[in-house]
Order: C-alpha cells, then structure tokens, then sequence
C-alpha cells in the first residue's frame, strides 16, 4: 500500500501535443528537492512513460529519458492506474521506469492521504 | 485557512484565470488568506502587458494586477514559462537583448520552488488547469 506522501503529481497528459506533460515533470524534478513526492500517471498521462519513444521527426523534445533521473533525485514512488494500463494494452514491462501498477481502491486511498496535489 | 492558488491556462483561451480571480476575492471576502498565487505554462500570460483585449472583455492582467495591489496578494510568474512565452521583465528582456519588457510591475518572475513551496506551507493549494 503507498505510504503517505506530501506533494502527489498527478500525470494525466499525453506526452507530446502540449507542453502540460513537461512541465509537470520539471515541477516534480523541482519538488523532489524540497519534499517527498510521489508521482501517479493516469489516463494518457501512461503514455508519457512508454520507452522507445522517438520525437526526432515531430520537432518535440524527447523527455522520456528524463524519467530516469528521477532515482537521482530521490523520486521512487512512482505509481500508475492499472485500469488505464489495460486500456492501454500495456504493461509496467513496456515503460522506461519502474512503476507500480494500482486498483482504483489504492488510487483513492493515496489521494486521500496527500497534503498537497499538482494536476498536469 | 492559508491558500495557495495555481494558475495553468492562458488568458482568453481558458477560463482558468477569470475562475481563479472570482474564486481569490472569494477567499478573501470570507476571510481566508492567500500566500500565493502562482502562474503557469500559459499562465503566465495573465501578467503579459501586450495583450490588448477588446473593450467589452474583460482586462484579466488589470484584473490581476489591480487585485494584488489592493490585497497584497504576491502573483509570481514561474520563469521557464515566462521566457518560452515572451512574457519578460525588464532584466530578462536585457539578458535576452529583447527590445522590450512585457510583465506587468505587480508580477514578479521566480522559479518552480516557489510553487513547491506554496503546496508545502498552504492549508489548500488549488489549481485552475487550462
């Protein structure tokens, strides 16, 4: 069960038409250094973490990469809906990072349990 | 209770800061504080003095600015937004050799800590998403 955190980013962007994605991730790279953070991607937000990703011929910068500097900065509870995942057809095995797949039960739960919440 | 609020769609575009400033006075008419309001991605165009709104609009930036003023309420313009938008203060607009300025005084440039900052010392951080 995830423990309680203070800041959760919640991820519910698709990566690459709008900045939203990215900028939620500078934010959250930005978080780790004052707090303990906990990012949950949901819905399109999954997709941000697919691996393999090449933008080189759609002018975007690939930031995926950037997913696994988190560890650095000390960013491990790294989670994402289960469902959505289905929805998907994916896996936690086709994402860049380690991520824990959870039930909506669990999903709740961890929001219920944040002091704060950034939406992206 | 301490709020903090977070602005992320742009002027015109979304109906994030026009909510965001009905839901400040709000706050403060009923005597809640506010530690913050921070402005976002396209945000950070609520503080752009080159946006010229038809007359029978609403002036979001004057709205913003007149409102900080007579409350004291703090508007930071996250930086990173800022400078990929063009919306720049006068010593940006002189490191980036811009030929002019386009933040209104009452908004203050700074970084994401202080987003971070207001999610940890607010009772309530509330985002208009865009």
């Amino acid at each position: 069960m995830p423990e309680q955190t203070q800041l959760l980013f919640i991820h519910t962007s698709a990566p690459h038409g709008t900045i939203n994605a990215q900028e939620g991730l500078d934010a959250l790279l930005m978080g780790s250094a004052f707090a303990d953070c906990t990012a949950l991607f949901l819905g399109e937000g999954i997709l941000q973490l697919l691996s393999e990703q090449d933008t080189s011929q759609i002018g975007q910068k690939n930031f995926s990469r950037t997913f696994g500097a988190l560890a650095d900065y000390g960013v491990s509870k790294i989670y994402c809906s289960e469902e959505h995942l289905d929805k998907f057809g994916l896996s936690v095995s086709d994402l860049v990072i380690d991520v824990e797949a959870l039930g909506n039960d669990e999903i709740a739960e961890m929001i219920a349990n944040s002091e704060a919440i950034l939406n992206f | 209770m301490k709020f903090s609020i977070v602005i992320q769609g742009a002027p015109y575009s979304s109906q994030a800061p026009l909510t965001a400033i009905y839901f400040a006075r709000a706050l403060l008419e009923q005597g809640h504080e506010i530690v913050r309001v921070f402005f976002y991605q396209d945000g950070v165009h609520c503080g752009n003095t080159a946006i010229a709104p038809p007359q029978d609009e609403p002036d979001i930036r004057k709205m913003w600015s007149e409102f900080a003023g007579e409350n004291d309420v703090e508007l930071i313009v996250c930086i990173a937004s800022a400078l990929r938008r063009g919306v720049l203060d006068n010593a940006e607009a002189d490191r980036y050799e811009k030929s002019s300025a386009s933040l209104d005084s009452a908004f203050t440039i700074s970084g994401l800590g202080q987003l971070i900052d207001a999610g940890l010392n607010s009772d309530r951080l509330v985002t208009f998403g865009a």
